[in-house]
């Protein structure tokens, strides 16, 4: 059995349940339409197959997810990613940190920034409004969080308006919901591909 | 859509309709009204498996304690008195009880915990602990669910009350 993945990398893993998936053919009415599988779609990743356990929370969490970090205006859907990645620091989801930070990378076209973040953690130096950002989204996501009227007006200083310190008060805290989930109910292993 | 100023992350922030902050805060109206949703997914659930909304409300009264965050606490604390007031259960609340020697409150309580306050150090024998204290898979998930709801909905609260003060 491969061992788990214990180093932030920006290669996504895969990910083994330690909870097992429910079976496609053995979901009830509820856990599919959770789950949104249509006849177009019969590709569900063995993650939301765990979260099908309790299909209440998946069908409100679903959209919930899809609307923070992908609704228009707002904060750049790249800086929504450097949010979930600094809580994917704080808490060690290293699967979640890569699918965001490869996000990042994605719609930033620059890896740098995740390289200093992987390599410094919590201390990287990054330009003045990617530090406001990722420093805000750390201490949120400190327990008990340790965010502070400094830090949200250090965001006010680089620049931010208040539709995008909200979106990114949205995306770091939604990721102290997602790392709880795939840092504790199962492990990123050696491969390539999504959970 | 659900008035966004009666969902709980708002109420708790103590940001109300007249503050400066209510244009912006309508832009994102659908995700605070599905906040709302998600907590009652979460905390009172149609089938609410082998955790109990009394103990689901326990819970979050508990981790809102941990977290230091006063108004939730308040709130959650409330919430429990409404579903379910016996000692037996009100009990899950304070940080100080670790289970009494109920094994599967043991249990519950520990994760609770851990994944409240340290989830990073949380490892595949938590998982199997909980699974060993007799919680199905189906407990598990569900248990996870409401931890990691509650520890958003503490981080959207705490986020929006700093916005309200700075914007006001």
């Amino acid at each position: 059995m491969s061992e788990p993945i214990h180093a932030f990398t920006a290669t996504v893993p895969n990910w083994r349940p330690r909870v097992a998936p429910i079976r496609l053919e053995d979901a009830t009415p509820d856990q599919l339409a959770a789950l949104q599988v249509t006849p177009s779609n019969l590709k569900v990743s063995d993650y939301v197959l765990v979260l099908a356990r309790d299909s209440e929370t998946l069908r409100d969490r679903t959209p919930l997810f899809n609307a923070i970090m992908y609704n228009r205006g707002g904060l750049s859907r790249a800086e929504r990613e450097l949010g979930a990645v600094g809580a994917s620091i704080v808490n060690r989801c290293i699967y979640c940190a890569a699918v965001h930070a490869s996000r990042y990378n994605q719609l930033a076209k620059d890896v740098t920034v995740i390289e200093r973040i992987f390599a410094d953690g919590e201390a990287a130096e990054l330009n003045l409004r990617q530090s406001a950002i990722f420093n805000f989204a750390v201490k949120l996501s400190k327990s008990p969080p340790e965010a502070s009227a400094a830090d949200m007006a250090a965001l006010s200083a680089a620049g931010l308006g208040p539709e995008e310190v909200l979106d990114l008060i949205l995306s770091a805290a939604l990721f102290g919901w997602a790392n709880r989930l795939m840092h504790t109910l199962g492990d990123p292993i050696e491969g390539d591909g999504p959970a | 859509m659900t008035d966004i100023f009666e969902t709980v992350a708002l109420r708790a922030s103590g940001i109300g309709p007249e503050s400066p902050l209510a244009a912006t805060l309508a832009l994102r109206g659908d995700i605070l009204t599905m906040t709302q949703k998600a907590h009652d997914a979460a905390l009172a659930p149609v089938d609410p498996g082998g955790l109990s909304h009394g103990e689901r409300a326990a819970l979050a009264y508990r981790m809102a304690l941990l977290s230091g965050e006063a108004a939730l606490s308040a709130y959650y604390s409330a919430l429990l008195g409404q579903v379910d007031p016996q000692p037996a259960t009100a009990r899950l609340a304070d940080p100080a009880f670790d289970g009494g020697g109920d094994g599967r409150l043991s249990a519950i309580l520990r994760h609770t915990d851990l994944a409240t306050a340290n989830v990073k150090a949380v490892v595949a024998d938590d998982i199997a602990a909980l699974a060993m204290a007799g919680l199905s898979e189906d407990d598990i998930v569900r248990l996870s669910e409401l931890v990691a709801f509650v520890s958003y909905q503490i981080r959207l609260t705490i986020g929006l009350r700093l916005m309200g003060a700075a914007a006001s």
